[in-house]
């Protein structure tokens, strides 16, 4: 008994077992801090769930049952069917798009016997599961553009799906893969581009078009002055010069307004105004206000547990799913959420560690895919609530209310411990 | 490769830390640096509410509560939680249709939003609260009932007297000096005595500060209640008036336009004060007040302009008395003064007609007051104001007179405890001179000798002459407030304080006070006559002048009756004033009669009852006005429309 007991939990990484655990308590307890109101009868409201912190308790159930059923599956289930779940999660996808529940102006819930079901979050899992597949796989060889495009292309194509259905928030977090495949090979330089690309959009949306252009011209005129000696001698570097100058101001005066009037929508391109401090619309800024105030509220020490005003009596909208860690910043204030967030650092750099560990390059992808996609998560969800990104609706892993989410990170979570504890097997 | 790769781990964990250090320098900023999150935060969760006090009650002489409080009810509605109820049931009990259901639904909606409450049926009668409390549990939690004060004047009585309260004006709101402490909604005095008295009344508001939600609504106590004050009871005030006197006089100038004013002369509180036609005060409060108010504001009878204080009358041959009191006090007559009276007085160019002319009705000064001889008083106020040790009418005499005549409480406000007391008018030397460019003399102003020309008088001043006639050259100013409960003010100060205003021996008091009581025992004021009771009183009969089309014409002359008694020492000094009706001894001595007989007797006798009643029934109001006017002569609200059923 005790033998096969010691044998059931072999190899269990417990450090991020506990830090999981952590992060689902705190976030039960956000929740019901959230929603409870003096008189609310508790056990009732655990018993006969109509209340978030019940459901999401049921949620917590369910997601144990899910964690033991993959840690007792077999870890080579997992690569074997990788390419099968992306293909499942695809299909899912463009099922949404067809037959898609609308919830809150995006299209991307499918209503199951009663129960609303977000496949995006699941596909974020098989996404992994099919990038550490690939990427492992014999034939791959990384250094190749080819596959760099195959790699982005599989990160990509659920990303540009789960746009269609509205919910770009999910899929900005598809590019938290280009981490993974950084790690795995991937020129710094592109990391590089990615932020010169982030500023040249800042400023393609802050400064003047014409302005902007004038500039371009001026930069490009005098880097051709000072390597004219270069061009000289390779008039190759002329051609990449004017390229890279042609692309920046096509970029600034046509794709950006093009993808401001035509791809996104009419309350994204006003928050991300609002952010930029472009626009002042009271009711746009007013969900970042409510939640900047509910935080700042906090002060040092936080106004204690069930405490906070601006939590308890609905001032922050979303209270429960995207704006949960305004219940961490108000009744704990700076001390609390310092240590929040160092439980997630705890967190991410724990599966680093294991993802380092490993022998199987499968395992290591996955494993800094798992990191990669609860860090995107993480940094965009708190950089919304305190008013340093617009407001984007993506949940704090296995903090925010929802079944969608609280599964899919138990998931990715424990088949990373499957995989981990089999490590000393030898996978593709 | 992936060795080739490792320091790539340490890029990865730099980006982590590096934005989780950029979050934690951000939420530095937003929780310890800066201090406005934390008042932001107040100003949305917080609500400050007013806890409004009891207003004061206000009590009459035998302590009956005649202004009080009243809890009524209020079903309000809050939409969003309308469910399943039984509509039809719920307007069953409100006596009103699905369709009227629906369209208050509705209006509740634009009006406060579906989360808030909104009053769905105000001030309910109280069979319908008492059915809608017994299966108020079948209409929860979308319905309930919310109490409410309201003023209510359970004598329906006295109504310019107590007063109203309405809801502060936007214009008071600006005035941060005197209505600084109140807020846009709250109630206030605006007349009477809830004006007057509106301080001690008020209380002290509390303040309680709650926790709101999102959408405003209460969710309990902030910090436990700890910045909280709580609310202090409005002072009672406690009246001179007595409400049965009151309610008396009301009836008995029912369909008479007019005013009584009864005082104590030993107090100078105010016994009754009634201007008629009046209406029940319980109009002015609740839900219907704005519409009542208007109609009353509108009426053709006038019944919120307070006759009592506020209209001036020539005061006709009732103010012979005074004009004997200054001729006794300065000297220029004694009580065995006579006259020669022929029936005219031809001491000027133009003769003034005396009513007597057998010879010695006006032999000394009982004689000539108890037969209201004309031509003595036309005489004694020359000798007044012509006197020689004031220098004559113009250099001092005029002026003198007027000064007696200021503090006899003419002339000027005389200070009563409720606003918008007139002045009246008594002419002195500047009038004269402006009025007639210095040509002038004691003959220009001779009709003043018999209470008429340009001398104008308040019901109030009238009766307070009465008192000084009473008291024997002294008055205290009226009032109706004899006692605060808890006084911590001045305001009774002034009412405390004796004014002697003549200073006569008693026996020349004496020839006055009888020649008023041989105008009841034998003289025109018989009428007046009380079983038991020495009365003594004075008839007249002011002239009325009006302008009809441009042209001063006479119109039907006001009557009016002053009277105390007992005569021996009195307790109740009286003005009546009907105008527009004839003979003062016909119409307004039989009212005096009444209210002298009720106040000291407590009740009118058997005899009487027939008088009463018939002078009940008396109309003297134009009927052609009376058909215009909404207030019904016999029912003083039939017509409006009433909170309670």
């Amino acid at each position: 008994m005790n033998r096969s007991q010691a044998k059931l939990t072999q190899g269990i990484d417990w450090p991020i077992v506990g830090l999981y655990l952590a992060l689902v308590i705190i976030g039960i307890m956000s929740i019901f801090a959230a929603e409870y109101r003096g008189d609310d009868n508790v056990w009732q409201d655990i018993l006969h769930p109509s209340k978030n912190y019940s459901r999401q308790l049921i949620w917590f159930g369910v997601s144990i049952v899910l964690a033991a059923v993959i840690w007792l599956t077999d870890s080579k289930f997992f690569t074997a069917t990788a390419n099968l779940m992306y293909a499942g999660g695809l299909l899912l996808l463009l099922l949404v798009l067809g037959i898609g529940k609308d919830v809150k102006g995006s299209h991307s819930w499918l209503v199951i016997g009663g129960f609303q079901f977000q496949p995006a979050e699941l596909t974020k899992l098989c996404t992994n599961l099919a990038l550490a597949k690939y990427l492992s796989s014999q034939e791959t060889d990384f250094t190749k553009l080819r596959s760099r495009l195959i790699a982005a292309a599989l990160a990509l194509i659920p990303a540009g799906i789960i746009i269609l259905q509205d919910e770009t928030g999910l899929a900005l977090v598809y590019f938290s893969f280009f981490l993974v495949m950084f790690r795995e090979g991937l020129p710094g330089v592109l990391l590089v581009i990615a932020f010169s690309g982030i500023v040249l959009v800042l400023s393609a949306l802050l400064v003047d078009r014409t302005i902007l252009f004038i500039i371009f011209t001026v930069i490009t005129a005098l880097v051709i002055y000072f390597m004219r000696r270069e061009i000289k001698r390779k008039r190759s570097k002329l051609a990449l010069i004017l390229g890279v100058y042609a692309f920046c101001g096509l970029f600034v005066m046509f794709i950006v307004p093009f993808v401001f009037t035509k791809v996104l929508k009419d309350y994204q391109v006003r928050r991300i105004e609002v952010m930029l401090g472009k626009e002042n619309d009271p009711k746009a800024t007013y969900n970042t206000r409510q939640s900047m105030i509910a935080i700042g509220s906090g002060g040092f020490w936080g106004k204690g547990y069930l405490k906070g005003t601006q939590t308890r009596y609905d001032f922050v909208p979303e209270q429960s799913t995207d704006f949960i860690f305004c219940t961490v910043g108000e009744d704990f204030g700076f001390f609390g959420s310092v240590i929040f967030l160092g439980i997630y650092v705890a967190l991410l750099f724990r599966i680093i560690f294991v993802a380092e560990r490993q022998r199987s390059t499968f395992t290591r992808v996955y494993a800094y895919g798992v990191a990669s996609i609860i860090f995107f998560h993480l940094a965009i969800n708190i950089a919304m609530t305190i008013g340093l990104a617009p407001v984007i609706g993506i949940p704090l892993p296995l903090v925010s209310y929802g079944g969608s989410s609280l599964m899919t990170f138990t998931m990715l979570i424990f088949i990373l411990l499957r995989l981990d504890a089999d490590r000393q097997m030898v996978l593709r | 490769m992936s060795v080739f790769n490792q320091p790539r781990k340490r890029v990865i964990q730099m980006i982590i830390l590096g934005m989780v250090i950029l979050i934690i320098t951000r939420l530095f900023f937003l929780q310890v640096v800066e201090k406005k999150y934390a008042k932001l935060a107040d100003a949305n969760a917080v609500l400050r509410k007013v806890i409004y006090p009891s207003r004061g009650i206000i009590y009459d002489r035998q302590n009956r509560s005649i202004l009080g409080n009243d809890v009524l009810y209020d079903l309000v509605v809050t939409p969003a939680s309308v469910k399943s109820i039984d509509t039809g049931y719920l307007c069953n009990i409100l006596k009103i249709d699905k369709e009227e259901f629906r369209k208050r639904i509705v209006t509740a909606i634009i009006k406060n939003g579906r989360v808030r409450q909104s009053v769905f049926a105000p001030l309910l009668a109280p069979e319908v609260f008492g059915q809608l409390q017994e299966s108020m549990y079948l209409f929860q939690p979308g319905f309930e009932l919310v109490p409410r004060q309201i003023r209510s004047y359970p004598y329906s009585a006295a109504a310019n007297i107590l007063g109203y309260i309405a809801e502060i004006s936007p214009a008071m709101l600006k005035d941060t000096g005197t209505y600084a402490s109140y807020n846009s909604g709250d109630y206030l005095g605006f007349t009477g005595l809830e004006k007057t008295y509106e301080t001690v009344l008020m209380g002290q508001r509390g303040i309680q500060y709650l926790v709101k939600d999102n959408l405003n609504r209460p969710q309990g106590a902030y910090e436990n209640g700890e910045f909280d004050s709580a609310a202090v009871a409005g002072r009672n005030l406690r009246l001179s008036l007595d409400i049965e006197l009151q309610v008396l006089g009301e009836k008995l100038m029912k369909g008479k336009s007019g005013s009584i004013v009864a005082i104590d002369p030993q107090t100078g509180g105010i016994l009754a004060m009634v201007s008629g036609p009046s209406f029940d005060p319980n109009l002015l409060t609740g839900s219907y007040r704005s519409a009542n108010f208007s109609k009353l504001y509108t009426d053709t009878t006038k019944p919120l302009f307070n006759r009592a204080i506020q209209a001036t009358y020539p005061p006709g041959s009732t103010f012979k008395p005074m004009i004997a009191l200054v001729g006794l006090d300065e000297g220029v007559i004694t009580p065995s003064f006579g006259y020669p009276c022929g029936g005219a007085y031809y001491g000027c160019s133009r003769p003034i007609k005396c009513e007597h002319h057998d010879a010695g009705h006006a032999a000394n000064l009982r004689l000539a007051l108890s037969h209201s001889c004309n031509s003595y008083f036309s005489h004694v106020y020359r000798l007044s104001v012509d006197a020689g040790k004031f220098g004559g009418i113009k250099v001092g005499g005029m002026q003198k007179w007027a000064d007696y005549m200021n503090n006899f409480g003419f002339g000027h406000k005389i200070g009563v405890d409720i606003p918008s007391e007139g002045r009246g008018l008594v002419p002195d030397k500047k009038y004269y001179d402006a009025r007639y460019k210095g040509s002038w003399n004691s003959c220009t102003s001779v009709f003043l000798g018999i209470g008429q020309g340009e001398l104008l008088l308040t019901p109030l001043q009238m009766a307070n002459a009465m008192c000084i006639v009473a008291n024997r050259g002294s008055y205290y100013i009226p009032h109706f407030v004899s006692s605060i409960d808890n006084d911590n003010t001045h305001l009774l100060d002034k009412y405390k304080q004796k004014h002697d205003v003549a200073h006569i021996s008693d026996t020349a008091y004496s020839a006055v006070i009888h020649g008023m009581t041989d105008v009841v025992e034998s003289g025109t004021g018989r009428i007046a006559q009380i079983e038991g009771i020495t009365v003594g009183g004075k008839t007249g009969t002011a002239e009325n002048y009006g302008i009809v089309n441009g042209v001063r014409t006479k119109l039907k002359n006001h009557a009016v009756f002053v009277a105390f008694a007992p005569a021996e020492k009195a307790r109740i000094a009286i003005a009546v004033i009907v105008e527009n009706s004839g003979f003062g001894a016909k119409y307004a001595a039989p009212i005096a009669s009444l209210m002298m007989e009720k106040y000291l007797k407590d009740s009118i006798s058997t005899k009487r009852q027939p008088l009463l009643k018939s002078v009940m029934e008396t109309v003297t109001i134009d009927q052609a006005m009376l058909a215009k006017s909404h207030l019904d002569s016999l029912n003083q609200n039939a017509v409006i429309k009433k909170n309670k059923p």
